[in-house]
Order: structure tokens, then C-alpha cells, then sequence
């Protein structure tokens, strides 16, 4: 079964403006703040994690017809479903937001951050080329990235692995860092900012020595 | 969805309720039944998310720091920890990072995967930065994307981008109008807009 994304959108052909919203403008129907404070509120009953969230929004069929809170209730629909969340015995959710709980539960965020049990493979100033192949599972190395040469410019700590987590497999924690590519490197010599730099988030397991 | 639909369907859902807005309370009465959602929270969540985190925190990050050298050098070098001095950590801000802008360099910030963005200090994320143009463009064509938002950099202006790929989030520090020497934190807040903290705009001039 072949794992397709309709979510790595750097660099495609995408017509249309950018429209441009005031500040405070966040919602467009009272019913986009109710599926993002749902969405929210799940996070603690641990039915899913943030990586298989995002596995489940990107892989949905129709991702680009959708408005992006269409999508997130789509997700949520789907992974409430699957997680037997709806059914007549539902698991036990591990922890339901309460209201007076909620203001400590946001501003203590949910770190994904963990401790170190091995040494960084690379360090700031190394040249590494990021992996050619797209696996077939859901991960967070964008395709335009893919086989381009890199300079290591900040090293993160260890962070949880979407690779594994959203399948549901275990953290496997990684080292995490960000990594610059010259915007030659990654659109050729007819790009339009030449001088621009492109930086991503790359885990290790992205990431070859070059 | 275009801006024409959207009104309309606003207007719609004044008579009657909308399909989306039907599955929506269905979803939400399904979880509350199963005890996994406590209603009274998501009216909690909906109004924090209006009224108490928005960009006017990272409004106040950015005005400190150009104020207060210390503090500048103190966000360039740690800013999850700096922010946090401010009271402004938490969700969706948990491991920050602070590019500053220079007369050389300019930043801008996106999520080509998804929508990540700093809620701890920009909260909610607009529309436009979830969209499909902004993600496919701003990593390709920075200057004609800066170019939509009205701000056009000198051709030697190096533009980086920042793509949030992992659980990092970005905020732009702006360059300091000039003029400004005058002006307490509280003022120099109020010239700080949101673009400016994504790199899609330039803070207010005095």
C-alpha cells in the first residue's frame, strides 16, 4: 500500500493569491472555534498523537478541496472512529481537559523534547545530504529537500520521531536539527531569490554525512 | 474556499444551520457522551484563544527586545527561556527560536507541511499561512510572495526561510523602525504587527 501526502506543498504550482486577513481575524464561523478547541481538548485524552493527527489530515483524499478547519474536523471524525473513541466501549481517555485546567494545560505545552541516550552524529558546520528516497509512511523531511546538499547550522537536542510515532510505533526519539540549503541547491540556477536560504527541521535518520 | 462563498455561507448559517456545522455539534456531543470532552473547557479554549494569547505577546517579546539589549542577546541565544521570562511559554510554543532581521537579512517563516506556528506568542495561525499558495510559495519565490504582502527589499537583501518541519517554532525579530529612540516598550508594542513577527510585513513606522 503505497502512503501518499497531499501536504508537501513547498515549491509546487499552487494558482491563486495569497489573501491577506486583519489581525484578530480568526475564525470565519463559530463552528471552526469549536472543532479547533475540540482539537485541543483531545490532545490530553491521548486517542492519538500530534504526528498521527497530522498522518491522518495529510492522507486525507480530498486534503486540497478542504478548508483547513474541514480538515481538522475530517481528522478528528476519522481517528475518533478508528480509535474506537465512538464505539459502545470506548477506551479510557487518559486525561480530560477540564476548564480550570485549561489555561495551566496550554501555557505547560507539550514538550516533544527528550533526553539524549546516544551522541549527535553531526554538529554545527557539517556538510550532510538529505535521504533521496520518500518513505512510505508518514514523515516530516519536505520533497523538495530530498538528495540536497546541507549545512548543519543548530543542533536542537533529541526529539520525538513523527516517522514512528504517527504510526503508532513508539517515539524513538532522534536528534533533531536544522539544517540550511542554498536556494540554488534546492530550485537550480533559474531560481528567482538567488541569494535566498531555506532552512528545515531534519531528524538524524534524514540526514547523510556529505 | 473564496472569500464570496465564505460570506455566504456566514449568511446562510444565520437562518439554518450549515451541514459542517451540524457534524461539528454531533461530533462534539459524541465525545462529551464518551467523556472525553468537557464542553465548558472548549468555551474556555475558544475565548484564550481570542482574548488572552495572540501576536500582541510576541508584540511585547519583540518591543522588550529591541529595548533592552540584554534581553535581545538572552532571545537570540534561548529564546524558549526568554519568552518564558515574559510569561508567554506554552502550547505550541514549546521549543522557540528567534531569527533577527538585518539590514543584510531578512527572515520570513512557514510550515510547507502543515500550519505550524508559535501560538505561545502569534496565536491562532491566519488563514493565508495555512493556505496552499503561501506554503508552495514562500520557499520558492520569497520576493513575490513579500511582493503580495506590499514589501519590496532591496535586490541585495539576503531572504532566509525558515520551514517548521519539526516541533521548532519561529518568531521574526524585525528591525527597529527608525525614529524610535523615544519611545517605552508599551509604544514601541504597538508597532509590531503580526506579519512582522512571520517576515511577511515590516513593523508600523513612528
Amino acid at each position: 500500500m503505497t502512503y501518499r501526502s497531499h501536504a508537501d506543498l513547498g515549491g509546487q504550482d499552487v494558482p491563486g493569491a495569497i489573501v491577506q486577513e486583519p489581525e484578530g481575524e480568526y475564525f470565519h464561523s463559530p463552528w471552526e472555534q469549536r472543532v479547533m478547541a475540540l482539537v485541543v481538548a483531545m490532545g490530553p485524552t491521548g486517542m492519538s498523537n500530534i504526528d498521527m493527527n497530522r498522518a491522518t489530515r495529510e492522507t486525507l483524499p480530498n486534503y486540497r478541496d478542504l478548508s483547513y478547519y474541514e480538515i481538522w474536523l475530517a481528522a478528528l471524525e476519522k481517528l475518533a472512529s478508528e480509535k474506537g473513541v465512538l464505539s459502545d466501549t470506548p477506551p479510557k481517555p487518559q486525561q480530560v481537559m477540564r476548564a480550570d485546567a485549561v489555561l495551566a494545560t496550554i501555557k505547560k505545552g507539550f514538550p516533544a523534547s527528550r533526553p539524549a541516550s546516544h551522541p549527535a552524529r553531526f554538529s554545527v558546520g557539517c556538510n550532510v545530504r538529505a535521504a533521496a528516497v520518500q518513505p512510505e509512511h508518514h514523515t516530516r523531511l519536505p520533497a523538495y529537500a530530498r538528495g540536497k546538499m546541507g549545512v548543519v547550522e543548530r543542533v536542537h537536542g533529541v526529539h520525538v520521531f513523527p516517522d514512528t510515532n504517527a504510526r503508532g510505533l513508539s517515539e524513538s526519539p532522534q536528534w533533531l536539527y536544522t539544517v540550511k540549503f542554498a536556494a540554488r541547491e534546492i530550485w537550480g540556477e533559474s531560481v528567482r531569490a538567488p541569494n535566498s536560504i531555506i532552512s528545515v527541521d531534519a531528524f538524524e535518520p534524514y540526514l547523510e554525512p556529505a | 474556499m473564496s472569500e464570496h462563498e465564505n460570506h455566504h455561507h456566514e449568511e446562510h448559517a444565520q437562518r439554518t444551520p450549515s451541514a459542517l456545522e451540524l457534524r461539528v455539534r454531533a461530533l462534539e456531543a459524541r465525545l462529551t457522551e464518551k467523556g472525553y470532552i468537557d464542553p465548558a473547557a472548549l468555551d474556555v479554549l475558544i475565548d484564550t484563544y481570542q482574548t488572552k494569547i495572540g501576536p500582541r505577546n510576541g508584540a511585547r517579546v519583540v518591543a522588550r527586545a529591541w529595548a533592552d539589549p540584554e534581553f535581545r542577546r538572552g532571545l537570540l541565544q534561548d529564546a524558549t527561556a526568554a519568552i518564558a521570562s515574559l510569561g508567554f511559554a506554552g502550547r505550541q510554543g514549546e521549543h522557540m527560536v528567534a531569527v533577527e532581521n538585518t539590514p543584510e537579512v531578512h527572515n520570513m517563516v512557514v510550515c510547507t507541511l502543515c500550519s505550524c506556528y508559535p501560538w505561545s506568542v502569534l496565536g491562532l495561525p491566519p488563514t493565508w499561512y495555512k493556505s496552499a499558495p503561501y506554503r508552495a510559495r514562500a520557499v520558492k519565490d520569497p520576493r513575490g510572495v513579500l511582493k503580495e504582502f506590499g514589501v519590496e527589499l532591496p535586490p541585495a537583501t539576503q531572504i532566509r526561510i525558515w520551514d517548521s518541519t519539526a516541533e521548532v517554532r519561529y518568531l521574526v525579530l524585525p528591525l527597529r523602525p527608525a525614529g524610535t529612540e523615544h519611545l517605552n516598550v508599551g509604544e514601541l508594542a504597538n508597532l509590531v504587527t503580526r506579519d512582522s513577527m512571520i517576515g511577511t510585513g515590516l513593523p508600523k513606522s513612528a
